[in-house]
């Protein structure tokens, strides 16, 4: 069954029209689901519902289905193409005149989770902002080129993950000290946009209409220093990511002496080994570097989970603490991070 | 007091060598009765401080309001101004029947205390100036910061206009406690404010007093403001000439600039105008290289029907955003449907690299209007480089011609100069590499081409790579390179994606493999054949071999789950 076969939806209100959507994007089908998306408009849907109730609620349900092991990677990055096609002709299809002032949406540094800033740029610029989209993975210089150059009158910096939080702290320095107000948005900020706030960041906003609501008042907010939030990083920090090399290797070179088979991985393998190992050091320096130890915990949950779905015992995620743990004897703050992240795991 | 007979006789001080020890001090002294302050002695000092004030008068009829004040409510301290001195009064009890206004001059002492708060503000101040202009390049920020600073220390009203471009002006107003306003003027009216074209004109600043307030134009300022009391026109300082002026108004007839606030006006024009012309260079400089640069960014790429095209370019992080790689796209000519591509990576970087990187294209460009084959192009782009006389500056290239085959296929040509050979994903999931040889171009005479043909059935995938990719370093170590059979598994595991996530893919595991720090610039070019039929996507992924390492979550795509 495709769309083209089906009536396509009348409003959102559509018992099964997120299913549909689901199913469509899933599929790869590019042509359903963005017929769907100008039904729903021609039927005299508001786009930003389409986009908020439609597109990005599909995002996290896509999200889900591929932690849970019921999606494949590539069946999930096919969606997000695919979703990204659907917001384009909602784009398409509503002019707006700026009214408002002038903003640069982007991701952090090493970010790619463009999707969810895609749609805030949109619903901005639907709420009259003129909006320049850097998209994924923006270089700080490039940001604060592109600063120079335009003058906006606030940047909306998304951060997905919380290991970027340390270049997402270097990101709100530069912006504020161009005198350009930040507001911060995305999970890696955590819960209640806590690190966001500790960052240095002007504004945090839960979702695309707190920063809608947000920016509307009271904006831009009187810039007094930008160097108020110093450094963060400890000596612990810094000796982390001194050394993350280091510690990844030896901690893969101690899991192939206590776990023989590691020594026949395919390069494949043993990269995929090392790339977990790094996240490891990557959460672990996130959380010494915003002093949370829920920037750790959260993470072992998370990947606690990924391992259940995909059949893994979650002793295997233990070992590669305890390989970090080891190496790190002498850093208390650090040992007790992963204490926490034990913690998590036994519960 | 003490009245117990001392141990040893003291000689006890005479009355008059009392009174004179109280004249001889410096500080101002009263002696009262405690019953009704009647005044029993008024020392030397005290005199000169209060002229004319007599022992036997009562303490609350001295000229000192704030004294019979302290009086009348029992306080034991005052300050008072009397004849141009500021005099600090303590009390101090002196026995049961007798206490003591001892009163000082603090007049030098207060204007000290004044002058240095007013030396903390004007220095505090320029030191926030001085930050916050010297923040942005841009200009329309520069203006505005401006006419915040100075609407916020130095005047009711601050307006700066600049020199006119095209008989026009630019200027920007802010109104103490009201929003920025911002518009044009014609360049004619602007000789109404008194002041103003001198100070455009490069002549030193006019003083505040010798402009006449009351002939500044009516449009200058908004109706609300009021009668403008104080005008104040400073030049901005610029690179050759002005960059702008700087006008400050108060409101109130008795409004004033004095002499200091003029200076401070002056210094802080100073480093506005610095700023502001430091912004208007880099515009110009900016809008020079925006020129040159849309011919050297990658093109937008068409969509030729039954071809899907997708590329992505990635410049080092410390060039201009034009760099040494490059792709471009040459549609069908007359005699000719096929689309032709080309990727290419010359040696060096910067401008110089940009420059050749634009010659090269514009030759392709023309060896494409005359339908030369791929191998035919490489061979005139080398004889055409080696005669331009460049030695030392080569380049490595790839050229695709692409056409339609039966059955949802595509077809394409290829020949590459010294050149990565592209990568193939077949829709079994398997990546080879293209057979092709060829020599690096602009560096031999002659050089040897093998161009091969391929052809990709719906959903199969080619892709063109600069060597930035597979020499991206990075890695647990920092320093290992990508390398070619990252790449092919990285490619594998896009099998079945639609071309743009498969490209987006591959960018987004090597920014991850060099964590982010890419030095070195990246170009992809891929062509794919459009899938017919749904995709085969409904396998959950294999099972992880191992305990640890989860190949499914290489993409790490954990954030969006939250």
């Amino acid at each position: 069954m495709t769309a083209s076969t089906t009536t396509p939806p009348r409003s959102l209100d559509d018992p099964d029209v997120g299913e549909r959507y689901l199913r469509l994007v899933g599929d790869g089908d590019e042509y359903g689901a963005v017929e769907i998306v100008t039904a729903l408009l021609d039927n005299g849907a508001d786009p930003a519902r389409v986009m908020l109730d439609l597109i990005a609620r599909t995002q996290s349900r896509v999200g889900e289905l591929w932690a849970a092991n019921e999606w494949s990677i590539a069946r999930e990055h096919a969606a997000t193409a695919i979703s990204e096609r659907a917001l384009a002709a909602v784009s398409a299809r509503s002019a707006v005149r700026p009214t408002r002032g002038r903003i640069t949406v982007a991701c952090v540094d090493g970010e790619w989770h463009a999707l969810p800033v895609r749609i805030l740029g949109e619903m901005l610029r639907l709420d009259g902002w003129r909006v320049d989209f850097l998209g994924a993975n923006v270089p700080g210089p490039h940001l604060v080129t592109h600063l120079h150059q335009t003058g906006p009158d606030a940047v909306a910096l998304s951060c997905m993950l919380a290991t970027r939080l340390p270049r997402a702290h270097a990101a709100i320095t530069a912006c504020r000290s161009v005198g350009v107000p930040v507001i911060a948005g995305g999970p890696g900020f955590g819960p209640e946009g806590r690190w966001a706030h500790r960052l240095g960041a002007d504004a945090w906003a839960p979702d695309a209409e707190g920063a809608i609501r947000r920016l509307a008042r009271e904006w831009p907010p009187p810039i007094e220093d930008p160097y108020r939030t110093g450094f963060l990083g400890d000596d612990e920090y810094t000796y982390l990511m001194r050394h993350r090399g280091e510690l990844v290797q030896t901690a893969m070179t101690r899991l192939t002496a206590a776990y023989p088979p590691t020594g026949s991985y395919s390069r494949r393998q043993h990269d995929s080994t090392l790339e977990d190992l790094g996240h490891v050091v990557d959460f672990l320096a996130a959380a010494l570097y915003v002093a949370d130890e829920q920037v750790f915990t959260d993470f072992v949950a998370w990947t606690a989970a990924v391992l259940e779905a995909r059949e893994v015992p979650p002793v295997a995620l233990q070992i590669g603490l305890t390989l970090m743990r080891d190496q790190l004897r002498d850093y208390p703050a650090a040992i007790a991070i992963i204490d926490a992240g034990v913690a998590t795991l036994r519960r | 007091m003490d009245t117990r007979v001392p141990a040893t006789p003291v000689l006890v001080p005479a009355p008059g060598l009392l009174r004179a020890a109280l004249d001889a001090a410096g500080e101002a002294v009263l002696l009262c009765t405690a019953e009704d302050h009647t005044i029993v002695l008024v020392n030397a000092a005290a005199k000169a401080l209060l002229p004319g004030l007599e022992p036997g008068v009562t303490a609350a009829r001295s000229p000192l309001a704030e004294l019979a004040r302290a009086i009348a409510e029992g306080t034991s301290t005052f300050t008072d101004e009397y004849l141009g001195r500021q005099v600090l009064g303590h009390r101090r009890s002196l026995g049961d029947d007798h206490y003591g206004w001892y009163l000082q001059d603090i007049t030098e002492e207060i204007a000290r205390a004044q002058e240095f708060q007013a030396e903390r503000d004007r220095t505090l101040f320029l030191a926030e100036a001085s930050r916050r202009l010297s923040a942005s390049l841009h200009q329309r920020r520069c203006l505005r910061t401006t006419v915040e600073l100075a609407a916020a220390h130095l005047a009711d009203a601050a307006v700066v206009v600049l020199p006119a471009r095209r008989r026009q002006s630019e200027w920007m107003r802010l109104i103490a406690g009201e929003s920025v306003e911002e518009g044009m003027l014609r360049e004619n009216v602007l000789g109404e404010v008194p002041g103003f074209e001198e100070a455009l004109g490069g002549f030193p600043p006019i003083p505040s007093r010798w402009l006449d307030a009351s002939q500044v134009p009516a449009w200058l300022l908004p109706e609300g403001f009021g009668p403008v009391g104080a005008l104040l026109v400073t030049p901005l300082p610029g690179n050759a000439e002005p960059a702008g002026a700087l006008i400050l108004a108060r409101r109130g007839p008795d409004a004033v600039f004095s002499a200091e606030d003029e200076m401070l006006a002056r210094i802080f024009a100073a480093r506005a105008g610095a700023a502001i012309s430091a912004a208007a260079l880099y515009r110009d400089q900016v809008d020079t290289t925006a020129i040159l640069q849309a011919d050297l960014l990658p093109p937008e790429l068409p969509q030729p029907e039954g071809v899907e095209l997708i590329g992505s370019y990635q410049a080092a992080k410390d060039a201009l955003r034009i760099g040494g790689d490059f792709y471009d796209v040459f549609g069908p000519v007359d005699d000719s449907p096929e689309t032709v591509v080309a990727l290419g990576d010359v040696c060096g970087k910067g401008p110089e690299a940009a420059v050749l990187t634009g010659k090269v294209r514009q030759t392709l460009r023309a060896l494409r209007l005359v339908n030369a084959d791929p191998a035919a192009m490489l061979t005139v782009l080398n004889r055409a480089l080696l005669g331009s006389g460049r030695q030392h500056r080569f380049v490595t290239l790839v050229v695709a011609a692409i056409s339609r085959a039966e059955h949802g296929r595509v077809r394409i040509c290829l020949a590459t100069g010294g050149h990565p050979a592209p990568l193939l994903l077949r829709a079994d999931g398997t990546v080879e590499p293209v057979e092709v040889s060829g020599t690096l171009i602009g560096v031999v005479p002659h050089i040897s081409v093998g161009p091969a043909m391929v052809e990709l059935a719906p959903g199969e995938l080619c892709l063109m790579y600069s060597d930035g990719l597979t020499e991206a370093r990075g890695g647990p170590s920092g320093t290992e390179q990508y390398g070619e059979s990252r790449l092919r598994d990285a490619l594998a595991s896009c099998a079945g994606m639609p071309g743009t996530a498969a490209v987006e893919r591959v960018r987004q595991l090597v920014s991850d493999w060099v964590h982010g720090g890419v030095r070195d610039d990246i170009a992809m070019l891929a062509v794919r054949a459009p899938s017919r039929t749904k995709l085969s996507l409904m396998d959950t992924g294999v099972a992880p071999v191992s305990p640890f390492a989860i190949d499914a979550r290489r993409g790490d795509r954990r954030g969006r789950s939250r």
